[in-house]
């Protein structure tokens, strides 16, 4: 007996291909740390390929190397002209091969999936972005949006945390936003240089300073979980209210789209129901061990 | 309602592979009754039972003709319509670098199943809410799911590790089915009541030629009827899905921990679990390459891999996600529960883990005192 009718969700229908991977070829590749642990790859679709929407700041798309292995890459950036940049850590075996490849190789993309920041809810509001290591990646297209439209926000916080100054990525745009007068950046790392003259701590006491409306905050905070534990809880005491504050979860996310189960936490799939969450959602991720 | 003689599922079988089904049903084997092939009426298990307890499986000769006689075995359908290997994709590299992808041959043959139990037809409707009804529909799952023929048996023993009735889901199957069939034995007795279920089932009913019942015979499925909920082995609390989600720190894992082997031998007889790992399966030049899935379990350390290792290192940890998902989130997630009550994963858990106790242990405890 044939199932019983069922409809695909509408609200985020994707399209039949959504599974498999598309040739997507690399324009340039840019070292974003002394290390070179972390670079960044612009990628155009090959010809003949039809992408897909736009990725929407927050969501990410699944990158395949031919051979080896897929893994999700948030976007860090869209080109004007619709090239795709993603930033990756090299960490584990697909992630090095990736960083083998130069300008010219072929990789296999698929999507976009996942939820996006709520920037259209940020809008007439200050905005306070918390990003601790590589999380400042898919953080970086809300600031490009935010300074396109900068007239639609109140005050444009950015605190961000490094390990070291070595580890620091983007340090040109940085630098860049820096020197503008309608951005607060506020940087901190673990452990300084003798070079380094600013300042040393946890990014939680860049929270601590305030300069933004308690009353009228949106707070987006991406990060290493403990961090962004701690991020949510000084928001909290600074009186932003718990569903003002948005994270951005990373679990072993391999299908994206709900099949494969490996992303779970709790009744959430990190693939389809996130990345981006609002805080009370993930809260007792960040209570319960292993959950 | 109709009545078949026993000889006639010879001929449904005979009558459904003539159609262009490949027709699939009991069978013994290795000791157990598993799902295979079948051509016929001798290749059924009559006369077969099985005992269930947890960690314990045995076949017994029931002394008996019954076609039926069985509980459910190791295997169940989902074998079919998800299968443990799949390939997704072929990958093909091109001169200039890039690549050509193409979806695998899955196979996608019409089939019909043979003695289904309301448990798994109610397993693969909450399979059907996970790959059809969805974002994006599993290729493969809905082109084999299209044209299936489904031949329900209705549980007339259901076994000691079952709990289908509390579970809502059986033993006698509601819906889903083509043909439903009621297998009566007694001594010299042996008859078979049949209700169609469909079109496709009703039009095969007749093709079989089957009598009207007799009120005696009528009475005589009733009672299988009748008497088989009370004959189940377990039972699961009606609170389970709230019993759970207040027991996320409940010291009842680490105790169940040190019993599971996390072998993940629930998952893979449990005709729901769906997880899976997509492997990639290149050739030996680097030419070729495959997207291969797998079926994957909860309890493998690797399922919850992040960069700083597994998410879930701990067995309790994995033991709580299973259980909390299959009983809880599941609701969340399909507004279904994700279990059927088919008892698969006591039966075939080598310590004999009980999810039934499990729930039961946490209900009596909520606060882990005792």
């Amino acid at each position: 007996m044939a199932p019983e009718t069922l409809q695909p969700r509408t609200d985020s229908a994707l399209p039949e291909q959504a599974m498999a991977p598309q040739p997507w070829r690399i324009r340039s590749v840019r070292p974003d740390v002394a290390s070179n642990e972390v670079f960044s790859w612009t990628l155009y679709p090959e010809p003949g390929v039809e992408p897909g929407p736009l990725p929407t700041p927050g969501q990410f798309n699944m990158l395949y190397l031919f051979g080896v292995g897929e893994v999700p890459i948030s976007v860090s950036a869209i080109t004007a002209d619709g090239g795709i940049v993603h930033t990756t850590r090299a960490v584990g075996s697909v992630t090095r091969a990736m960083q083998e490849l130069g300008p010219g190789a072929v990789v296999g993309l698929r999507g976009p999936f996942g939820t996006a920041w709520p920037l259209e809810q940020a809008r007439g509001r200050d905005l306070v972005l918390v990003a601790g290591g590589i999380g400042l990646a898919p953080l970086r297209p809300v600031i490009h949006a935010a300074l396109q439209r900068r007239a639609d926000f109140g005050r444009v916080v950015v605190c961000y945390g490094a390990r070291a100054p070595g580890d620091m990525i983007f340090r040109d745009e940085l630098d860049a936003w820096a020197a503008r007068g309608d951005l607060d950046l506020r940087v901190t790392v673990d452990r300084g240089t003798a070079a380094w003259r600013g300042d040393v701590g946890v990014v939680t006491q860049l929270i601590d300073r305030g300069g933004f409306d308690r009353r009228n905050t949106l707070a987006m905070v991406c990060g290493p979980e403990v961090m962004m534990r701690f991020a949510a809880s000084s928001l909290e005491r600074r009186g932003l209210k718990p569903e003002d504050i948005f994270v951005s979860m990373e679990r072993n996310m391999r299908c994206a789209v709900g099949f494969c189960g490996h992303c779970q936490i709790g009744s959430q799939f990190v693939c389809r129901d996130g990345p981006v969450f609002p805080y009370p959602v993930m809260e007792p991720a960040f209570r319960i061990r292993e959950l | 309602m109709h009545v078949i003689a026993p000889q006639a599922v010879d001929t449904l079988i005979r009558l459904l592979a003539g159609d262009g089904y490949e027709v699939v049903g009991p069978t013994r084997r290795d000791g157990a009754i598993v799902y295979d092939r079948v051509q016929g009426l001798d290749d059924l298990p009559a006369g077969w039972g099985d005992e269930h307890a947890p960690g314990h499986y045995r076949l017994r000769e029931r002394g008996d003709g019954a076609l039926f006689g069985y509980v459910v075995g190791p295997h169940s359908w989902k074998k079919y319509l998800f299968p443990p290997q799949e390939t997704l994709f072929r990958l093909t590299r091109q001169p200039d670098g890039s690549f050509v992808t193409e979806p695998g041959e899955f196979e996608a043959r019409p089939r019909a199943f043979i003695g289904m139990r309301a448990c798994e037809l109610a397993a693969i409707s909450v399979q059907d809410r996970v790959f059809l009804g969805q974002a994006v529909q599993d290729r493969g799952y809905a082109a084999r799911r299209r044209d299936v023929f489904m031949v329900a048996a209705h549980c007339a023993e259901p076994g000691g590790t079952c709990f289908c009735a509390s579970m809502d889901t059986g033993p006698r199957a509601r819906e889903g089915f083509d043909l439903a069939l009621t297998e009566v034995v007694d001594g010299a007795t042996h008859f078979l009541v049949v209700e169609a279920g469909s079109e496709a089932g009703h039009a095969m009913l007749d093709r079989l030629e089957p009598r009207p019942a007799t009120d005696t015979e009528q009475a005589a499925a009733e009672r299988v009827w009748a008497e088989a909920p009370g004959k189940m082995g377990r039972q699961m609390p009606g609170d389970a899905r709230e019993v759970l989600n207040r027991a996320f720190e409940h010291p009842r894992w680490e105790e169940t921990a040190e019993r599971c082997l996390s072998c993940s031998n629930c998952t893979l007889v449990c005709p729901t679990c769906f997880c899976s790992q997509v492997e990639e399966v290149p050739d030996l030049e680097g030419q070729r390459t495959e997207r291969v899935r797998r079926w994957d379990s909860c309890f493998n350390q690797e399922h919850s891999h992040l960069v700083g290792g597994a998410h879930r290192d701990s067995v309790a940890a994995r033991y709580r996600q299973w259980i909390t998902h299959k009983l809880a989130t599941w609701h969340d997630q399909f507004d279904t529960s994700g279990c059927v009550g088919c008892g698969r994963c006591i039966t075939w858990c080598p310590v004999g883990i009980d999810i039934t106790e499990e729930v039961t242990a946490v209900r009596r405890d909520p606060e882990g005192r005792a």
